[in-house]
């Protein structure tokens, strides 16, 4: 199983959440996507996105102005 | 999905004005990345913005003053990162959007499918068509 990495560093609305979504539409099932970013508000949009595709959300974390969030597809 | 089983969204992309295409195709790409699906009609003066290099030439739709609004508002969207309409449109299309062309206005301006990026639209049609795409969505809008 593959690990996908998706730097969203200083990006803004949508592209955080567009970005993950195409990760996940490539990714095989089992894959984990990891997405980094610094866009307030996807840190909440794409947890939404992540249970709306009924996927699962893995782990979030925060350190300073920058989230991780972790999808297995 | 949305509790009524309806998960899509349909929008009228009517104005060619600049930040309203942005809203249009914000709106369908964030629409897309949690998991509906999205179409986009383009009619009228937003068909325009559909012509080959066309995309980004629309004005600002308040305050355009010339182009020295629209000037000013893209330097800062550019300052901003705010992605530009045609990454945006790739993006629709490569998560899945329909692209649809309002052939009645195609009519009445004269332009033909040449005129247009033909590649991006997946059909040419009317108002059936919306309609029929409008009644299974939970969200629909005219921009």
């Amino acid at each position: 199983m593959a690990e996908i990495k998706v730097d969203c560093t200083g990006e803004t609305c949508p592209v955080p959440l567009v970005e993950t979504r195409k990760a996940l539409r490539k990714a095989a099932a089992g894959d984990i996507i990891e997405v980094i970013g610094t866009h307030p508000a996807s840190k909440k949009e794409i947890p939404m996105a992540v249970k709306a595709l009924g996927l699962e959300l893995v782990e979030q974390t925060e350190e300073g102005d920058t989230w991780r969030i972790r999808i297995r597809k | 999905m949305a509790d009524n089983g309806k998960n899509k969204a349909t929008i009228i992309a009517h104005s060619g004005d600049m930040d309203k295409i942005y809203s249009a195709l914000i709106v369908a790409n964030g629409a897309l990345a949690m998991g509906m699906e999205a179409s986009i009609f383009f009619t009228f003066w937003g068909l325009q913005r559909l012509k080959k290099g066309g995309l980004d030439k629309g004005p600002l739709s308040k305050m355009n003053m010339l182009g020295l609004g629209k000037w000013m508002v893209t330097r800062k969207m550019k300052a901003a990162k705010v992605a530009s309409l045609e990454r945006m449109l790739s993006d629709f299309v490569e998560m899945g959007g329909k692209i649809l062309a309002c052939d009645m206005t195609m009519e009445i301006m004269g332009i033909k499918k040449e005129d247009l990026r033909d590649d991006l639209i997946s059909d040419y049609c009317a108002v059936g068509t919306y309609v029929n795409e409008a009644r299974e969505s939970a969200i629909t809008l005219f921009i």
